[in-house]
């Protein structure tokens, strides 16, 4: 190994960022009919204590994943305590029950048993890992870690402080600026615009019954989605789930998070920064997964930007320019908001050229759309590389649980397909009309840009 | 990564943990580059009359494969002068050939719901698709013509130049701890190319050019130097014949031996202290020259692979649990060993302190830690737990289509064969404590090695 390992450089992608802003979540699963409902057979497994899971078996290896969660995230956060999901998803595996932190690591550790909870903005996930022989082990940790964790000072006072450091870091990080600015200028007050990591004045006030607390109130199962594959029978998931789950209580009551509208508009902010290159964040309003129109929108912006090698912005501004090595667009749709959000790294001399060119592709396709052949294409692409999502345990189950997360159906690898083939070059065109708005696309860079006036002031705590 | 509203655990600072994930698959890669194929991947291998080898790993878990061609060259092949050339090459051969216009191989990739990527190193330069099984062919057609075919424009070429800089500001110039593990990179060698950055020096980068480009295509691009994997849904005979229809036909052309300059005997232990304004939080890390499965005193590549894993193999390891847990000296620490190389390799190790905590008292600290393997090695409670983390990791190596061709791929584009990849569990298996012992005692030696700081500067 290389030392520039450490830096992730010895080994050189031809193109990294672009294909990362694809894999942005659940939203973004869009599924084969077919070949892809023949590969993978989704069973409903409901326990005796009445706690569901979809399975895929897979015998031909000794392993087993489960991806869980509850519904509720760091938007559920007190203002003056965010970070407290985050702070918590990463201690509830640090000890639980009679075992401390090094007993509890240690047992994960001696038996390769992966598992790990992360706080993303509306889910509390879990994800554990196991071998077969072990299965009894991980999930009795799992249920451990949900129902008993400790919180003992030591494991808390050095999460904290990791968390801590990590934040200091991101001070310095344009991607983290970048995104922390667009964030605030988007969503303000609303619990969207905080952190889901917390701040550096939020992370010292969590206490440890605050998050005893979280443990308590979110983790019930009226909110709980689980997805399994591996070697495991449906008799013997039922038995696992009602170990594993069946101590947490039917229902909880916790606080609605409110709509919000995406305030984009259409303001150029700059936070400076001494950089040689400066990263570029922008967006505006998108579309919900649960929109009539999700599906026109998915092709539309593929056809933009979200495409990897193949987008108009990677042929317009890399491919034809050099301007950037990344550049990319995506959809994020959240349960409470919806987001259209891209980015562009770039020297600061080439800034000003390289926005004029996205905005200008931005405008183009609100006023034309996409051809009927750039359709056509993307439908290819769209229906065609579903398989390939198929590649391993961890996305199959990440899959499934984003199905159950966004209501699909068990059904719903028949069907997407279908979804994708019906939309017809009027709907495209419509959507891209309504969704791309060049003049409220809402411009963050950081850096130091030539010839990119700003229009507003960067929010407070960008620099 | 794009800015996004979805949350990560900030276990490890975001930058620490985007080194864990790679740590985490190149480790998987590295404790796997070995693992006995018959049993864990069953692969077929057969070799072209051109000398094209082909490998071939069945999984059939989806109607997938994944097609890689490997060459075996990579950054430490160029020229003086030329730093970046063969990454740079790497991301010109999505340029064209006499039959298709720069970006159609990628289109028609595309249009077949594939995807495609690649990928330069130090050692070697990887090409691959990842698509449904029955569009295999038309992968291979192309990937065959860009072999030999492959056609540039100064125009094309000075685009992508431009890309690539655009690249290494995105990697290195915008980022304090790359610039530091760039500097170290180069102060550990003191002769070997290993010291050149793969992306390049940026003035280098500028002056590749078309005939810099084409120069090192023509050396080394030749299926005699390629390894063919494919991986998925597919067996041997399905992949024979079409092998042998694209990349069979292809005339084997002389190349080079790798041959690169040897390091002299290393005398002076070497500090690089990379101080900015941008850095908030500090970092100590610390290479040693080690020996590969190739170069140096391989006879202990196996047991610094277990030292590694006791070392920094999970949060009960031994790093983590002394430095973290107990003294509270750091929010995260680790070590990197990887044998896959042709020539040497290195040992590293990482630690980001406390808030209020000296870099210097870390330092002394993993110092101290260092110095007691050097003094006792490992307890063979730790032994027995690290070889048995490395079987299962050989389980869950199966799990991932991609896993097994990148393995196999790295294996033999450094000089290694499926069988001594075959026989990678045995030979962990049959490590010792007196071999961590020795292997540790030759490898952690500062006169062979580098210390990096990275420091914070006070804005003036």
């Amino acid at each position: 190994m290389k030392l520039s390992n450490l830096s992730a450089s010895s080994v050189l992608p031809r193109m990294e960022k672009a294909l990362s802003g694809l894999a942005v979540g659940f939203a973004l699963v869009l599924v084969a009919a077919a070949p892809v409902s023949a590969a993978v057979e989704i069973e409903r497994v409901v326990s005796p204590g009445g706690i569901e899971a979809w399975l895929v078996q897979d015998h031909r290896n000794p392993i087993i994943a489960m991806e869980f969660s509850f519904k509720g995230g760091a938007a559920l956060d007190p203002a003056d305590k965010a970070g407290l999901s985050t702070m918590t998803a990463a201690l509830i595996d640090e000890g639980a029950g009679e075992l401390d932190s090094q007993g509890f690591r240690g047992l994960m550790d001696e038996n390769s048993i992966g598992l790990s909870f992360n706080a993303g903005r509306d889910e509390f996930s879990g994800s554990l890992r196991t071998l077969a022989e072990t299965k009894d082990l991980a999930f009795n940790l799992a249920r451990l870690a949900l129902t008993s964790p400790r919180f003992d000072e030591e494991a808390v006072a050095r999460i904290r402080s990791q968390i801590m450091v990590g934040l200091e870091r991101e001070k310095e990080s344009p991607d983290a600026i970048a995104g922390k600015a667009l964030r605030t200028l988007f969503f303000g007050d609303h619990p969207y615009g905080r952190s889901s990591e917390g701040t550096v004045e939020t992370i010292p006030a969590i206490t440890v019954e605050d998050m005893r607390a979280l443990v308590r109130e979110r983790f019930s199962l009226d909110r709980l989605k689980i997805a399994v594959i591996g070697s495991v029978t449906p008799e013997e998931l039922a038995v696992l789930l009602d170990r594993t789950f069946g101590e947490l209580p039917a229902t909880s009551d916790l606080p609605i998070v409110p709509d919000v509208a995406v305030a984009g508009t259409g303001d150029v902010i700059v936070v400076d920064k001494n950089l040689p290159q400066s990263v570029v964040t922008f967006g505006h309003q998108g579309v919900k997964r649960s929109d009539p129109d999700y599906y026109a929108a998915y092709v539309v912006n593929y056809i933009l930007g979200g495409g990897g090698m193949s987008s108009r912005l990677y042929e317009e501004v890399r491919e034809k320019r050099g301007l950037a090595y990344s550049v990319y667009s995506y959809l994020n749709p959240l349960d409470h908001a919806a987001l259209l959000v891209g980015g562009v790294a770039t020297q600061n001399a080439r800034v000003s050229e390289s926005l004029e060119i996205i905005k200008a592709e931005w405008k183009r396709m609100a006023e034309e759309g996409p051809s009927a052949q750039d359709l056509a294409d993307a439908k290819t692409f769209l229906t065609g590389s579903f398989p390939l999502r198929l590649s391993g345990s961890d996305r199959i189950a990440g899959m499934m649980l984003g199905m159950q997360i966004q209501g699909l159906g068990i059904d719903y690898l028949e069907r997407r397909n279908s979804y994708i083939e019906a939309i017809t070059l009027e709907q495209a065109q419509r959507v891209a009309a309504e969704l791309f708005k060049p003049e409220a696309l809402t411009v963050v860079v950081v850096g130091r840009p030539d010839n990119v006036t700003a229009t507003r002031a960067a929010p407070d705590g960008s620099s | 990564m794009p800015p996004t509203l979805r949350s990560t655990p900030l276990r490890l600072p975001s930058w620490l943990q985007v080194l864990a994930l790679s740590f985490a698959v190149l480790s998987a890669i590295v404790w796997m580059a070995g693992q006995a194929a018959a049993r864990v991947f069953d692969p077929e291998t057969f070799t072209l009359d051109n000398g094209m080898q082909v490998v071939v790993v069945p999984n059939h878990r989806a109607p997938i494969v994944t097609h890689m061609v490997w060459y075996k060259v990579g950054a430490a092949d160029e020229s003086a002068g030329e730093s970046g050339n063969a990454h740079f090459l790497e991301h010109l051969l999505f340029k064209g050939t006499k039959t298709l216009a720069p970006g159609e191989f990628s289109q028609i990739i595309q249009l077949n719901g594939g995807r495609e990527n690649a990928f330069t190193s130090q050692d070697y330069t990887a090409y691959f698709q990842t698509i449904a099984r029955d569009r295999l062919e038309i992968m291979m057609k192309h990937e065959a013509d860009r072999m030999t075919n492959l056609v540039l424009t100064d125009e094309v070429v000075a685009s992508e130049r431009d890309v690539v800089v655009e690249e290494r500001r995105s990697r290195t110039d915008n980022n304090p701890s790359a610039k530091l593990f760039e500097t170290m990179q180069a102060a550990l060698y003191l002769n070997h190319p290993y010291r050149l950055p793969v992306i390049g020096w940026q003035h280098e980068i500028e002056a590749l050019n078309t005939e810099t480009a084409l120069a090192f295509y023509r050396k080394w691009y030749a299926p005699n130097n390629a390894i063919l994997i494919v991986a998925g849904d597919v067996t041997a005979e399905e992949v024979r014949p079409l092998a042998e229809k694209y990349y069979g036909v292809i005339p084997a052309r002389d190349v080079p031996e790798r041959v690169r300059i040897e390091e002299p005997p290393q005398t002076s232990a070497r500090r690089v202290i990379h101080e900015s304004p941008r850095v908030r939080q500090p970092l100590l890390a610390v290479t040693y020259l080690a020996p590969s499965y190739r170069r140096g005193a391989t006879e202990h590549a196996y047991a610094l692979q277990v030292l590694d894993e006791v070392l920094s193999g999970g949060s009960t390891s031994r790093l983590y649990k002394s430095l973290v847990v107990d003294k509270k000296l750091a929010v995260s620490v680790g070590s990197r060993y990887s044998a896959s190389a042709l020539d040497l390799s290195d040992f590293n190790f990482y630690a980001s302190p406390q808030p209020g905590v000296e870099l210097e008292t870390l330092e002394a600290a993993l110092r101290a830690e260092i110095d007691a393997v050097l003094k006792d090695g490992i307890t063979a409670k730790e032994l027995a737990s690290a070889k048995r983390r490395k079987r299962a990791e050989s389980v869950y190596a199966r799990d991932n289509l991609g896993t097994a061709p990148r393995i196999i791929g790295i294996s033999l584009a450094t000089g290694r064969t499926i069988e001594e990849i075959e026989s990678w569990p045995d030979l962990i298996d049959g490590v010792t404590l007196e071999q961590v012992l020795a292997a540790a005692r030759a490898v952690f030696r500062d006169e062979s090695s580098v210390t990096g700081l990275l420091l914070p500067k006070p804005t003036s």
